[in-house]
């Protein structure tokens, strides 16, 4: 009885009129897998620019738009590949928010909207190989690659006149990366690396580490690392034996412990790490909070995701992702209105009436070639003991 | 002649006082081992934790202190909880005696079954320590940190290398120095100490001589109580206190203890120095100390490393293999006190 109730159901779907026309927007991330944790967060994020919209009546004549989720995992480009196909070919999607994780991207990327022509924005794969892949202009990310950061990071570097560096990185994935690629940016604008060394995570005695560094020499000391972990020691042992006195601190370092620590000792020390004083920002953490979301990271790039492919469907006029991705650097970038999150329906008016906008939204958008966000970077300095923010960049 | 100082300077800022600290604590650890070994005949896998005990026994109680006001400013607070930590420690050491290793002595089981009792022991105090502390890290040094900043050092010397020795270094190696001399001097001297040498040298000969085995083994444990206590406090007092670098700790006390002859006590304490200043000068960058030394010309420009710091710990492996190879009982004979 209930099967037949459910495929009598299903006849029915398939037999009601369709409307005007019903946008489809696939959304393809980690549900399960290594950053599950981080995934719910997403969703909400590319959710809610899509509930906006589709209450907001205004898309591309007044068209319906609906999400259709899918688990792309994180490490499972198998899995990835097979879901995104299930979502283009079986669903029927427009576009795809995601992949979660740069591996996954990569795979759906090639291995489904390539060939079917689908353009894809993820908020939050950053590996720099997606910056040089092939992608026919299909791809989009919202987030910044970890390229860009060593970019940012080194050009403070050589801003602030430091012509020599020795560098310490925690031996993982994230430390050598950070510190291999600000050794590169940092000696391509003209300084000199004197030691980039690894250090472990979680030892006693990060004496020997602190000695090899301090024979290197250098102006400052760059500290790849955890302020709660090594890098934190490390700067106690340097301080301890007065073999340096700066140090660069990327996000990692950027803890409030740290300065409980060290105080007005290392004074003087700067960084920067993601974050922006776009008032995009605060808006969407308001409405995502209002709307009973817990906020996690990458919430708000999701939601500018979304809220991109949507806006250049009104650009284009055309809800197929052939005539929208070549529409979605202008949505996100000048000239135009500005628009905030919670004003999607604004900008799709504005597009509709023939005008031009900016999309800022909650990460404050703007899309470098090859299409990707150049970030928005907070850059920091300890003053009197406490992490004080000196700009943004 | 600035130059060689300059050079000597580094050497002791960098590789001596450091590794005479560490090297304090890793003697401290092996003269442990090593005691347990000569009289109870196995090697003791939970020493690095009975460390870790002690010094979250110290946390404790420098936490009552500083509540209550008590302090001995300028010197670290530890040092008074130091005795409190001794004697829960060998409490704790005496339960576990009774409890566990009492009953596979009865037994007269084989010494590999003791080693495997004593990984069991080791992960029981584990959990236990973390069920009480957590496994964050806790800094307990107060007092003042420094007796010679580098900086000092070098505007009173007017070199261009300074040394800077901390407090707790130098407590390190004063309290190492007074404990192994009362423990020598316990061992050779007193009568208890001689009927433990008798024990550990010949069992069934002691026992025919009058010698009481349960009496002998409850005061190595208490020794093994003091010396893990105090190592273990002066190590977390150094370097902060993180419970799991604890069991880092048991490899190189254990081949501090082999190289110098397992059961041999000198041994333990020298093997104790011999791997920390091995791991420093092996992994230490020896560019500026040569850029002093030798004719600017000749300085070199690499770092002059002969091992990345990564393979600290692999130092105190190679130099056990290679004393198990060329002289298998250590630096001393080893096997009785």
């Amino acid at each position: 009885m209930k099967k037949i109730m459910g495929v009598s159901a299903a006849i029915l779907m398939l037999a009601s009129p369709a409307y005007a026309e019903d946008i489809k927007i696939g959304i393809s991330l980690g549900f399960t897998g290594p950053l599950e944790s981080l995934a719910p967060a997403m969703n909400n994020g590319a959710q809610m620019a899509i509930s906006e919209v589709a209450e907001s009546k205004s898309l591309l004549g007044g068209s319906n738009v609906v999400a259709v989720t899918g688990d792309s995992t994180c490490a499972d480009t198998a899995a990835a590949v097979a879901t995104g196909e299930r979502l283009v070919t079986s669903e029927n999607v427009n576009a795809i928010v995601g992949a979660m994780c740069s591996g996954a991207a990569q795979a759906v990327l090639e291995g489904v909207a390539m060939p079917n022509g689908i353009v894809m924005i993820s908020g939050s794969a950053t590996a720099p190989v997606l910056s040089t892949v092939e992608d026919n202009g299909l791809f989009f990310r919202t987030a910044p690659s970890d390229a860009r950061s060593a970019e940012v990071l080194a050009e403070i570097l050589i801003e602030q006149g430091y012509k020599s560096a020795a560098i310490t990185y925690v031996n993982n994935d994230y430390g050598s990366g950070l510190g291999s690629a600000i050794e590169a940016n940092f000696v391509a604008g003209g300084g000199t690396v004197t030691i980039n060394a690894g250090h472990e995570e979680n030892k006693g005695d990060y004496s020997a580490d602190v000695a090899a560094l301090a024979q290197a020499g250098g102006d400052i000391l760059v500290v790849a690392g955890y302020a709660d972990g090594g890098g934190g020691a490390i700067i106690q042992g340097s301080l301890d034996s007065g073999s340096f006195e700066t140090f660069f601190l990327p996000d990692g370092m950027y803890a409030d412990s740290l300065t409980a620590t060290f105080g007005s000792d290392i004074d003087g020390s700067f960084g920067a790490s993601a974050g922006t004083d776009s008032p995009g920002d605060a808006t969407f953490k308001t409405l995502f909070a209002e709307a009973g979301h817990e906020y996690n990271v990458y919430a708000g790039e999701y939601y500018d995701a979304a809220a991109l492919i949507m806006l250049a469907m009104q650009a284009a006029n055309s809800s197929s992702s052939s005539d929208l991705k070549d529409h979605v650097m202008d949505v996100a970038n000048a000239p135009g209105e500005k628009i905030y999150p919670g004003e999607l329906a604004k900008g799709l008016k504005i597009l509709a009436d023939g005008g031009e906008i900016d999309y800022v939204g909650a990460s404050a958008v703007e899309l470098i070639e090859p299409g990707e966000s150049g970030g928005a970077y907070l850059q920091y300095e300890v003053q009197n003991g406490k992490f004080a923010t000196v700009g943004y960049r | 002649m600035i130059d060689i100082l300059n050079a000597i300077t580094l050497l002791a800022n960098y590789i001596i006082v450091p590794s005479l600290a560490y090297g304090s604590q890793l003697a401290l650890g092996a003269l442990g081992i090593t005691l347990v070994y000569a009289v109870l005949r196995f090697s003791n896998f939970a020493h690095g934790e009975m460390m870790s005990f002690g010094t979250m026994i110290s946390i404790f109680t420098i936490w009552l202190f500083q509540s209550a006001g008590i302090s001995i400013h300028p010197l670290p607070t530890a040092l008074l909880a130091i005795p409190v930590s001794i004697m829960i420690t060998i409490m704790l050491l005496l339960i576990l005696d009774r409890t566990v290793f009492r009953y596979y002595q009865a037994q007269r089981v084989q010494p590999v079954t003791f080693m495997i009792v004593s990984v069991g022991v080791m992960f029981f105090l584990a959990g236990l320590i973390r069920f009480f502390i957590g496994t964050s890290k806790k800094n307990f040094a107060d007092g003042e940190r420094f007796i010679i900043k580098a900086s000092e050092f070098k505007q009173i010397t007017g070199l261009a290398e300074g040394v800077s020795i901390r407090t707790t270094q130098a407590i390190t190696v004063i309290v190492t120095l007074v404990l192994v001399t009362a423990v020598f001097w316990f061992l050779n001297k007193t009568r208890t100490g001689k009927s433990m040498r008798a024990f550990s040298d010949n069992e069934d000969l002691a026992l025919l001589s009058g010698i009481k085995p349960e009496r002998v083994i409850i005061i190595t444990w208490m020794l093994v109580g003091a010396l893990a206590a105090v190592a273990g406090t002066l190590y977390g007092l150094d370097k902060g206190y993180k419970p799991f670098v604890y069991l880092q700790l048991v490899l190189p006390i254990f081949a501090a203890a082999i190289i110098g002859g397992v059961g041999n006590p000198i041994g333990a304490v020298i093997g104790g120095y011999v791997i920390a200043f091995s791991e420093a000068f092996i992994t230490f960058a020896y560019k500026r100390f040569f850029t002093y030394l030798l004719p600017e010309e000749w300085a070199p420009e690499g770092l002059v490393q002969m091992l990345s710091t990564e393979y600290k710990f692999a130092v105190s492996f190679v130099l056990l293999v290679i004393v198990l190879l060329v002289r298998p009982t250590g630096l001393f004979r080893g096997k009785t006190l």
